[in-house]
């Protein structure tokens, strides 16, 4: 229906049949509060079709962050547009939820764990039953029935991610931002934590922007991973993951395309850092010189 | 829809990070001990108050039998109604008014910088100036009845509410304060459950400060101009040399101002038992 009212739209070179969710075009930010100002975007442009996992990596301080919160609504950005279902995005729409990299920080400490889910649901003024229904399904979804009425700060690290991930699932969004969610828990959880995004992810059908500084984590979650230069932030590359929907922590990374795809993308990070000792306005000519000429991290399968 | 995820696994691996639960000595038993702690210095004080008064046998300083018998003589009577009832409730209204004012313009100026900016030089000024020099004024405007001794109170206990409350506003965590917008928390909403709880802590302290300050500032405003309360009695006792009854009264104020501060405890243990948890936590691990 709204591609068929959109004939311009233009579909993204994997899966034609989708339409567009989220559409960021000549996204650019520049924070200029402080002594100099600091270009944290340079331009940005990409587009998650509906129902998409799309994983964004980038070194730390490239401006993933601030992109983030550019899409979420909660900073204009310098110039550039965001559009969500080709509505602009001026403030926090309501059909979005972030979950943070600061797990400690973005749980109310005054509330227990079901409060803390049902909050946004109260916020939406829906009705007692369909709350507690809600909350119960999202605590379970995500392993945390039992700790209901704890305190965020009586859990550990993981477990709080967990109580943030179970508070933006229960909200129903239709598109999830997550920050580095699992940058700060032990690799155990971790895996765990990336196993339980994409069983939800398969099961609510909700569009997902995964960003992270892992390039093994994008892989292995994404059906498509974003990768962006270091800054001035440019998006360097856009690699389809064709591994099969199944996913499993054992046999997936040892799988020899799983390696592939990691090689490339790491190869794609190592190019954008040497790209920028050079000269800056580079990026679009790089973009254009990959298809012409082979992948230089030597990925030949393609 | 319904399907069940396979990932979903118990917590007993994670390990929760409350604290432990310390080994019960039973209620009562941990009352009394607490009970013991808490009268212990008073009776050795009070013992060694007795000892030196009877040894020096000073007029001015009565042994505590006399003392206690003043203390129920006078404040087992009307004097009860006449002059301790009107002092609690001229308190409770002035420290209940200057936490009102108080918080609502912290949060004022602790949400809107501009307020701030426009604003602060004249509290500044006005903070630094004593309470008990505006007495005369406040006869002046409001006469010599409750209203000016109210007045007194609030001007001196507003402050450290003021001023702690726009501490704790601005000092909202902005990564909370970006999550309660994503989930459209905004206006009222806000205000109640991201605002104030979480400057919860820096209210109550500032609270605190003001119910001691109040204390002071009730006995004060009634001293000067007054028919009736503990000020009043204590100076009219002083100038007509009933020594015991002098005393009686200042025991009297210890033991409201003792009150109080424990009431506001078991307030504060309430409102802010999850920051005791936070803390502890924090420090556990
Ligand atoms: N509020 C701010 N004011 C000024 N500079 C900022 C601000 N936030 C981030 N930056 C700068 O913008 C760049 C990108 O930051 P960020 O988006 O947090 O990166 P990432 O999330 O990829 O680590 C960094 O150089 C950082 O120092
Ligand atoms: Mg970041």
């Amino acid at each position: 229906m709204g591609a068929a009212a959109e004939p311009t739209t233009t579909t993204t070179d994997h899966e034609g049949e989708r339409p567009t969710m989220l559409k960021v075009t000549g996204l650019r930010k520049v924070y200029d509060g402080g002594a100099v100002a600091v270009e944290a975007v340079r331009d940005l442009t990409f587009e998650l079709a509906e129902g998409e996992l799309v994983c964004l990596v980038g070194p730390s301080g490239c401006g993933k962050t601030t992109l983030l919160k550019c899409i979420a609504g909660l900073m204009p950005p310098t110039g550039g547009t965001v559009e969500l279902e080709g509505r602009p995005v001026t403030a926090p729409p309501p059909d979005m939820a972030v979950v943070f990299q600061e797990y400690g920080r973005s749980l109310f400490p005054w509330m227990s764990v079901r409060a803390n889910v049902e909050l946004p649901l109260k916020q939406k003024r829906l009705p007692v039953e369909r709350r507690t229904g809600l909350v119960r399904e999202a605590l379970e979804a995500v392993g945390l029935a039992g700790s209901a009425d704890a305190y965020p700060w009586q859990l550990s690290g993981g477990m709080q991610q967990r109580v943030a991930i179970a508070r933006a699932v229960a909200y129903e969004p239709k598109v999830l931002l997550m920050d580095e969610p699992f940058a700060a828990v032990d690799a155990q959880t971790r895996a765990d934590l990336e196993d339980l995004i994409r069983a939800l992810w398969k099961r609510l059908g909700v569009t997902v922007l995964f960003v992270t500084h892992d390039i093994d984590e994008a892989v292995y979650l994404g059906e498509r991973v974003l990768v962006l230069s270091s800054s001035p932030t440019v998006v360097q590359d856009d690699v389809t993951v064709d591994l099969p929907a199944g996913r499993d922590q054992l046999t997936t990374r040892r799988d020899g395309r799983f390696t592939e795809l990691r090689t490339r993308v790491y190869a794609e990070i190592q190019r954008a850092k040497r790209g920028d000792a050079g000269a800056d306005g580079r990026p679009q000519d790089r973009t254009g010189g990959r298809e012409g000429s082979p992948v230089a991290g030597g990925s030949p399968a393609g | 829809m319904n399907r069940p995820l396979g990932t979903a696994r118990s917590d007993d691996s994670a390990g929760t990070r409350a604290p432990a639960a310390r080994p019960r000595r039973g209620a009562a038993g941990r009352l009394g001990l607490r009970t013991l702690h808490v009268l212990l210095l008073p009776v050795v004080l009070v013992g060694v108050y007795a000892y030196a008064g009877a040894a020096s046998d000073s007029y001015y300083t009565p042994t505590p039998d006399l003392i206690a018998a003043a203390f129920v003589e006078l404040w087992f009577s009307e004097r009860l109604f006449t002059d301790v009832l009107p002092s609690i409730a001229r308190l409770l209204t002035g420290f209940t008014v200057a936490a009102v004012l108080g918080v609502g313009l912290g949060v004022l100026l602790g949400l809107s910088p501009r307020t701030r900016a426009l604003l602060e030089p004249v509290l500044e000024f006005l903070r630094a100036v004593p309470p008990p020099v505006l007495v005369p004024l406040m006869i002046l405007l409001a006469g010599i009845d409750d209203s000016m001794k109210v007045m007194v109170i609030v001007s001196g206990c507003v402050w450290p509410v003021l001023l702690n409350t726009v501490e704790g506003v601005r000092a909202v965590d902005p990564v909370l304060a970006d999550t309660a917008r994503c989930y459209g928390i905004t206006g009222a909403t806000r205000l109640r459950v991201l605002v104030l709880r979480s400057a919860a802590p820096q209210i109550m302290a500032g609270l605190r400060l003001a119910l001691a300050l109040a204390i002071i500032l009730m006995v004060i405003s009634e001293m000067f101009a007054s028919s009736s309360g503990l000020g009043f009695a204590i100076v009219q006792f002083q100038r007509s040399f009933a020594i015991p009854e002098m005393w009686a009264g200042m025991v009297l104020l210890g033991l409201i101002g003792f009150a109080l501060s424990a009431l506001f405890e078991l307030v504060e243990g309430r409102v802010l038992g999850w920051y005791r948890g936070l803390r502890a936590a924090n420090r556990g691990g």
